[in-house]
């Protein structure tokens, strides 16, 4: 996302293609002798070094807060002496497995569908009509609130879990992929078409390719939303997973536990949110500006 | 002899809040097979409509508009049109870009790359076949958009305004390049442009369009000899012609009243 990252992308593009002329403001005397960009210098090192500072001042804080501050709150060694022990025996792995499945299955079912049906209502007027009204009703509606239709309706298997995720990924992400096939440059459309592409090649070749940078923010939304869906979702009768060991602890007081679920959602979907940027980043790589 | 593009009473309504509206009021025009033709005209006096049509994008809303005496009924890859602002697939690379058109035929890899190969060196690109558009400058990227064009060898070329976001020694050196090409494959051009200067170097006839509605003005006829060079753009018989169709763009009588 940061400028310096978009420079450097260029110029391997500029760099790695033979006979091409060095990238202007690049030193003509070879590089060795040349100074460094003091721009990439300035941005890009300082940046990680100031999160890994405010994590550690982070640490300390709370560190501090528990040990003469607040009551009752655990500091990070009793959190950390407790992730290990629920590691140990295996609860800790069997609730992120747990957890990852439900979140994983609703989000990719919730943005496949996401991605069909936003297509079929750019692409056609008539879906758009059809579709529109339950879409923009059940936007309104807290994926939450399904929760008891899903039980009442489902059963309290894994499968109104799954529903009540699907529902909040699929809702979150389907106008992303809708605007993002409105927004398609006409005369990109016209190009294709003036080549001798017919409706169907023009919509492979171009429609996909082109909203993909929507779909792909459509799926960052979805994964956001099915994450933060889950805990609540886990209140329906679970046995294992991350927001239901923290309900459980809850009951015990056991805040120690419940900072170990919590810390364990924010670096997975951390590390998913991640994951899905990068796969952008090779997949729009394309785009001028961003 | 049918004529490669005619117009017969071209009409282009579009509907407005009250009433419709006459983009182009009834064209009649012939163009013929090879023959190079630039359109001149105010802004907003149905250029791009006029050409939109012959493309097979724009549907008239009366008369007739056909090429090689069949009517137009959608675009096709016998018309090449290379658009203002380029209109290049931007995830795709020169080269694939250039290749576009060839993919939707059955023709083999291996002649698909060679003809793409051809027209890149056409354009002066070949060193930046594998560039993405956006490393491109806009006179590389236009080029790129005429190679894509040139690739599926259509017989007739559909410019609108191609150089106008140029600056004017980059657009110098497009026009020569295009005549080039011109004289040695000789496809019928239909160019459009708001620089009188432009077109009257490139053209053998040019037709001045007038506004509200859209009409053809005049046609003036350029009898200069190709290869057109510096020389000729700066001779006398080049002014005279210039002054002309600059008096008939910009001294218009006033259009007959409500479009
Ligand atoms: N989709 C549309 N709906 C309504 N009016 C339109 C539409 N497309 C074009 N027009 C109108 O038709 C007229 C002719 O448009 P056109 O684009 O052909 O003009 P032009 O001569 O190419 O102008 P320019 O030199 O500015 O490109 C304009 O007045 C424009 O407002
Ligand atoms: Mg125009």
């Amino acid at each position: 996302m940061s400028s310096r990252e978009r420079n450097e992308a260029t110029m391997d593009l500029v760099t790695s293609r033979k006979d091409a002329a060095p990238p202007a403001g690049a030193p003509s005397d070879g590089a060795a002798t040349a100074p460094p960009d003091p721009r990439v210098r300035r941005r890009g090192v300082p940046r990680l070094v100031l999160n890994l500072i405010a994590v550690a001042i982070g640490l300390g804080v709370w560190a501090l807060l528990a040990a003469r501050g607040v009551h009752d709150l655990p500091g990070p060694v009793a959190v950390g002496r407790r992730a290990s022990q629920l590691l140990g025996d295996g609860t800790l792995e069997g609730d992120i497995a747990a957890s990852l499945r439900r979140v994983l299955v609703g989000f990719l079912l919730g943005t496949a569908l996401a991605v069909v049906v936003g297509f079929l209502m750019g692409w056609y007027p008539v879906a758009r009509g059809l579709f529109e009204p339950y879409i923009q009703f059940f936007r309104t509606v807290p994926p939450l609130a399904l929760i008891p239709l899903a039980v009442v309706l489902l059963g309290i298997g894994e499968t109104p879990k799954i529903f009540v995720i699907f529902m909040a990924a699929f809702l979150s992400s389907v106008v992303a992929t809708f605007q993002g096939v409105l927004d398609v440059d006409r005369t990109l459309i016209d190009a294709a078409r003036v080549l001798g592409a017919k409706d169907r090649t023009v919509f492979l070749k171009v429609v996909i390719p082109a909203s993909a940078p929507f779909i792909l923010v459509g799926m960052r939304i979805g994964l956001g939303a099915a994450w933060s869906t889950l805990v609540a979702a886990e209140l329906i009768a679970a046995q294992e997973g991350l927001g239901f060991r923290m309900q459980h602890a809850e009951t015990y007081y056991d805040l120690d536990t419940i900072f170990v679920g919590l810390i364990t959602i924010g670096v997975l979907g951390l590390v998913m949110d991640r994951l899905l940027l990068l796969a952008e980043r090779r997949l729009t790589g394309w785009q001028e500006r961003r | 002899m049918t004529h490669k593009i005619s117009f017969r009473d071209a009409v282009r309504t579009y509907p407005v809040k009250n009433g419709t509206f006459t983009a182009l009021g009834g064209v009649t025009l012939d163009i013929e097979e090879r023959e190079f033709v630039t359109v001149v005209g105010p802004s907003g006096c149905g250029k791009s409509t006029l050409l939109g049509m012959a493309a097979g994008l724009v549907e008239p809303s009366a008369g007739e508009v056909s090429v090689d005496g069949r009517p137009v009924t959608g675009p096709g890859p016998d018309r090449g049109v290379i658009f203002q602002q380029y209109a290049l697939f931007p995830w795709l690379t020169v080269r694939r870009n250039v290749e576009f058109g060839l993919r939707l035929t059955s023709m083999p890899a291996r002649e698909r790359r060679a003809r793409a190969d051809h027209a890149i060196e056409l354009v002066g690109l070949s060193d930046f076949a594998d560039a993405l558009p956006k490393t491109l400058s806009g006179g590389m990227k236009q080029r790129c958009a005429i190679a894509r064009a040139y690739a599926v060898d259509p017989e007739v070329l559909l410019m609108d305004e191609p150089f106008g976001a140029l600056d004017a020694l980059t657009r110098v050196q497009l026009q020569d390049r295009l005549l080039d090409t011109w004289a040695k494959e000789r496809r019928t051009v239909l160019f459009v442009t708001h620089d009188v200067e432009e077109a009257v170097y490139l053209a053998q006839r040019v037709v001045v369009m007038a506004a509200r509605p859209g009409r053809v003005h005049t046609v003036i006829d350029v009898d200069l000899p190709y290869p057109r060079t510096e020389e000729i753009r700066l001779s006398a018989d080049f002014a005279a012609l210039r002054n002309q169709v600059w008096h008939s763009v910009y001294h218009q009588a006033p259009a007959n009243a409500d479009a």
